[in-house]
C-alpha cells in the first residue's frame, strides 16, 4: 500500500470523507447543480449503497471524488474528499494517477463500452499491473490468471487473450471486476455495474463481490437505481434526490422506517415482495427536477404529499432521527411507513 | 382477479407452435449455413381482458414473440389466431386491416417516436392512415387520447425531446389506442424508465385496461413488476416456454428449476427478507440460440439435470389444472 503525502492539515479517523462536495456543469442551457453539498463518512470494510433515480448525482458525486469529471464543462466548485488523510481534490493530477485504481478502483454499468474492444482482456488487466505495481510481464500474466480465475471466468488461461467480444456480458462485468481488485485497492466504486445484465447473472456478480469484500476486507460503494440489489448487500444508504442527500442511514432503518417522503414513496412504488396482488402500487406524482432551474427551498417540495409552507422557502439540512439515521425534510417527524 | 383457464371464458388470442428463426448466411453467395432459433415452438393463449405477462432473461425470445404475433417479423412456423383468423397466413393487406385491433408499444420512449413529428402528427397519424377522420375531428380525438394517458392536450403541438421518459410512454401509448384495439402488446414498456415513474405507468395501464377492457401481453424481465400487472405468466428460456400459470400460483410454488432459480435471483427490497434468503445461483450463461443444447435446453445451467435432460426435450405437460410446465422432473399430479 503506498505511503500517503500527509499534507497536515484536514484528517480524518474515518477511511473515506466527503465534505459539502459540490459540482456543477456549465452548459449552454444554464448551469447544472449535478452535486450539491454532499457530506459523509465512509469507514473500512462498510458497504455503502448510493441510491437515486437518474440525474439525482449519484453517478457525478463519484466522478467528481475521482476527478473523471470532464472539466470543462464541469467543475467542482468546492468541497473536500479526505482519503487517508489526503484531500484529493488537492492532489496534483500525477498524485491522483497513483490513486485511481490503486487505492480506489471504479467499475461502470456497460462493460462493453468500458473495456477497449481492440485490445486482449489479458493486456488490458496486465496494463494496471505493470504501471501501478511495477510488475514485469510474466508476473502480471501470472496475477492476471488469478485474478480471472479469482472472478469466476472458467478456464481463464485460455481466455487471457481473448477480446471484449468473445466473453458474454456478465463475463465481461468479471473482468472489470478482476480489473478493478488487481491493484487490491481499498475502496472499490460500482457505479451500477449489474444494471445491463440479467437477474441471474445480477446475482452472480452481487455474491462475487460480496465474497471478494469478505475475504479482501473491501470498502465498497455501491451506486444503483435498485434498491432492492442494495437492501440485501449494503451496511448503510444514501438516499440521493436532485443532487442532495436527503436521507441516510443504516440499511434496516431506511428500509423499515424511511422518514423522507422521498424514500418513502420510492419503496412505495416497488410491487410488494410479498405479494398482495390487485393493490394499486403508490407512485410519486410528477417528475424530478431540472437541475438547471432549481427550485428555492426543498427540491422535492413540488412532488411531496407532506409539504407545508416553509418548504417553499427553505432548504431543509439533514437532522438526526435517531444515532446514524438522518433525513432532511421539515416534516420528517410525520413521515412514517404504514 | 382470479383466473380459470376453463372454457367459459373467451379466449382472445391463441398462439400454437409458433416459431421465429432468422436465417445464419455465411460467404460470398450467402448460402444458408444455420438458424438463430429465436422462438422455437411456443404455445398460448389469451384471455379476453387479461394480462398475460411474458418473461425472461435477455436473448429467450420473449420480444421477438411479441414482435411475432403482430407480424413485425414474419413468423417461420405456427398459427396465430385472432378474431378466428390465423394471422400467420393474411395477406399484408388483410394484416394492415388486422393491425387495427393489436397496437405495440415498445421499449425505448426515445427510439418509438419521430422526433420530426408533433405529438399531434404522432398520436393522430393512425386515424390518417385509415382515413377514419379528417383533421378536426382527429384533433378532437387526440385531445381526448392525450387526456386520457394524462397529458395535457395542448401539449398536441410539442415535439417529442420536450418530454421526459415517462411522458414519451404515454404518447406512445395514445399512438396504441388511438384505434380502440383489443389487444396491445406491451414490450417492456416501463423497463427504461426511473422507479418512481414506472409506478406511474402501469397504473396508468391498469386503469386503461379497466376502463376500456384491454387485453394485454405485458413482456418484461423485471419478474417483480411482471407478478404485480399479470393475471397469467409464462417463463420463457431460450425460445421456449418452460412454465406458464397463474401469477400467484407460479411466485408460490414454481415447478421448473429456471423459474424457481430466476425468483431466487430478483433481490427483495427488504434487508430482513434479504438476510435469509436462500439464492439459487445458476452458473454460466445463456447458450447460443443457433446452438441450442440438445435435450432440454436448459440442462446446460440446470442444477437438477439427469441423464434423460441432455437427451429428450420435455414437453410441456399440465401438471396440475391450469398449471404447465415443460420438465422431466415434475410429474403431473394425480
Amino acid at each position: 500500500m503506498a505511503v500517503g503525502i500527509d499534507l497536515g492539515k484536514p484528517t480524518s479517523q474515518h477511511l473515506l470523507e466527503v465534505r459539502d462536495l459540490t459540482t456543477r456543469f456549465y452548459t449552454e442551457d444554464g448551469v447544472v447543480h449535478a452535486v450539491n453539498g454532499i457530506s459523509y463518512t465512509l469507514d473500512e470494510g462498510e458497504t455503502l449503497g448510493v441510491v437515486g433515480e437518474s440525474g439525482c448525482g449519484k453517478s457525478v458525486h463519484a466522478l467528481s471524488m475521482m476527478r473523471l469529471i470532464p472539466i470543462p464543462p464541469g467543475k467542482i466548485e468546492k468541497g473536500e474528499v479526505i482519503f487517508k488523510g489526503r484531500d484529493l481534490l488537492k492532489l496534483s493530477e500525477e498524485e491522483m494517477r497513483h490513486i485511481r485504481g490503486a487505492e480506489i478502483a471504479m467499475i461502470f454499468q456497460d462493460p462493453m463500452t468500458s473495456l477497449n474492444p481492440v485490445l486482449t482482456i489479458g493486456f488490458q488487466i496486465t496494463e494496471s499491473l505493470q504501471l501501478h505495481q511495477g510488475m514485469d510481464k510474466a508476473q502480471s500474466r501470472e496475477r492476471a490468471l488469478e485474478l480471472l480465475d479469482m472472478v469466476g471466468i472458467p478456464e481463464a488461461a485460455l481466455r487471457l487473450d481473448d477480446y471484449p467480444h468473445q466473453f458474454s456480458g456478465g463475463m465481461r462485468q468479471r473482468a472489470m471486476i478482476a480489473m478493478g481488485l488487481s491493484c487490491n485497492p481499498s475502496i472499490l466504486i460500482a457505479d451500477e455495474p449489474t444494471t445491463a445484465l440479467d437477474v441471474t447473472i445480477q446475482a452472480q456478480i452481487v455474491d462475487l463481490v460480496k465474497r471478494l469484500q469478505d475475504k479482501l476486507g473491501m470498502t465498497v460503494i455501491w451506486i444503483t437505481h435498485d434498491l432492492g440489489v442494495v437492501a440485501g448487500m449494503a451496511d448503510r444508504v444514501n438516499v440521493m434526490y436532485a443532487g442532495s442527500i436527503i436521507e441516510t442511514g443504516p440499511v434496516k432503518y431506511i428500509y423499515g422506517d424511511p422518514h423522507h417522503p422521498y424514500t418513502l414513496g420510492l419503496l412505495g412504488s416497488l410491487p410488494n415482495p410479498e405479494g398482495s396482488m390487485g393493490v394499486r402500487l403508490y407512485s410519486i406524482p410528477g417528475e424530478p427536477p431540472d437541475l438547471v432551474g432549481m427550485p428555492k427551498g426543498c427540491p422535492f417540495a413540488p412532488r411531496c404529499t407532506f409539504k407545508v409552507e416553509r418548504c417553499l422557502h427553505e432548504m431543509p439540512m439533514l437532522e438526526e432521527i435517531e444515532p446514524g439515521h438522518l433525513a432532511a425534510c421539515w416534516e420528517k417527524d410525520r413521515v412514517r411507513r404504514v | 382477479m382470479g383466473v380459470t383457464m376453463d372454457n367459459t371464458r373467451e379466449i382472445a388470442l391463441h398462439v400454437e407452435g409458433l416459431k421465429k428463426y432468422f436465417p445464419i448466411r455465411r460467404g460470398i453467395f450467402q448460402s444458408h449455413v444455420g438458424d438463430v432459433k429465436a422462438v422455437d415452438g411456443v404455445s398460448f393463449d389469451v384471455y379476453k381482458g387479461e394480462t398475460l405477462g411474458l418473461v425472461g432473461e435477455s436473448g429467450c425470445g420473449k420480444t421477438t414473440t411479441g414482435r411475432t404475433i403482430i407480424r413485425l417479423y414474419e413468423p417461420t412456423d405456427g398459427k396465430v389466431i385472432f378474431k378466428g383468423k390465423d394471422l400467420a397466413k393474411l395477406s399484408s393487406n388483410e394484416m394492415r386491416h388486422m393491425r387495427k385491433s393489436m397496437q405495440m408499444i415498445f421499449q425505448d420512449p426515445y427510439a418509438s417516436l419521430n422526433p420530426r413529428m408533433s405529438v399531434f402528427g404522432i398520436v393522430g397519424e393512425p386515424l390518417e392512415v385509415f382515413q377514419l377522420a379528417n383533421r378536426q375531428e382527429r384533433r378532437e380525438r387526440v385531445a381526448e387520447l392525450l387526456e386520457l394517458v394524462g397529458l395535457n392536450p395542448d401539449f398536441m403541438t410539442r415535439y417529442p425531446h420536450e418530454f421526459s421518459g415517462g411522458q414519451r410512454q404515454r404518447i406512445g401509448l395514445a399512438r396504441a389506442l388511438a384505434l380502440n384495439p383489443d389487444l396491445v402488446v406491451c414490450d417492456e414498456p416501463i423497463s427504461a424508465l426511473d422507479v418512481s415513474i414506472q409506478a406511474q405507468v402501469v397504473n396508468l395501464l391498469e386503469d386503461l385496461q379497466d376502463k376500456l377492457g384491454l387485453t394485454y401481453v405485458f413482456i418484461a424481465h423485471d419478474l417483480s413488476m411482471v407478478r404485480h400487472i399479470s393475471d397469467r405468466v409464462a417463463v420463457m428460456y431460450l425460445g421456449k416456454i418452460v412454465e406458464l400459470t397463474d401469477r400467484s400460483t407460479l411466485y408460490a410454488n414454481p415447478l421448473h428449476p429456471y423459474t424457481q432459480a430466476l425468483l431466487s435471483a430478483v433481490p427483495v427490497p427488504d434487508p430482513v427478507i434479504e438476510e435469509k434468503r436462500q439464492r439459487i445461483l445458476l452458473e454460466g450463461d445463456l447458450p447460443s440460440p443457433a446452438n441450442p443444447p440438445k435435450g432440454c435446453n436448459f440442462n446446460t445451467r440446470c442444477p437438477k439435470a439427469i441423464d434423460i435432460c441432455h437427451e429428450v426435450e420435455p414437453e410441456m405437460v399440465e401438471v396440475q389444472p391450469n398449471h404447465f410446465c415443460a420438465c422431466h422432473l415434475v410429474k403431473p399430479v394425480g
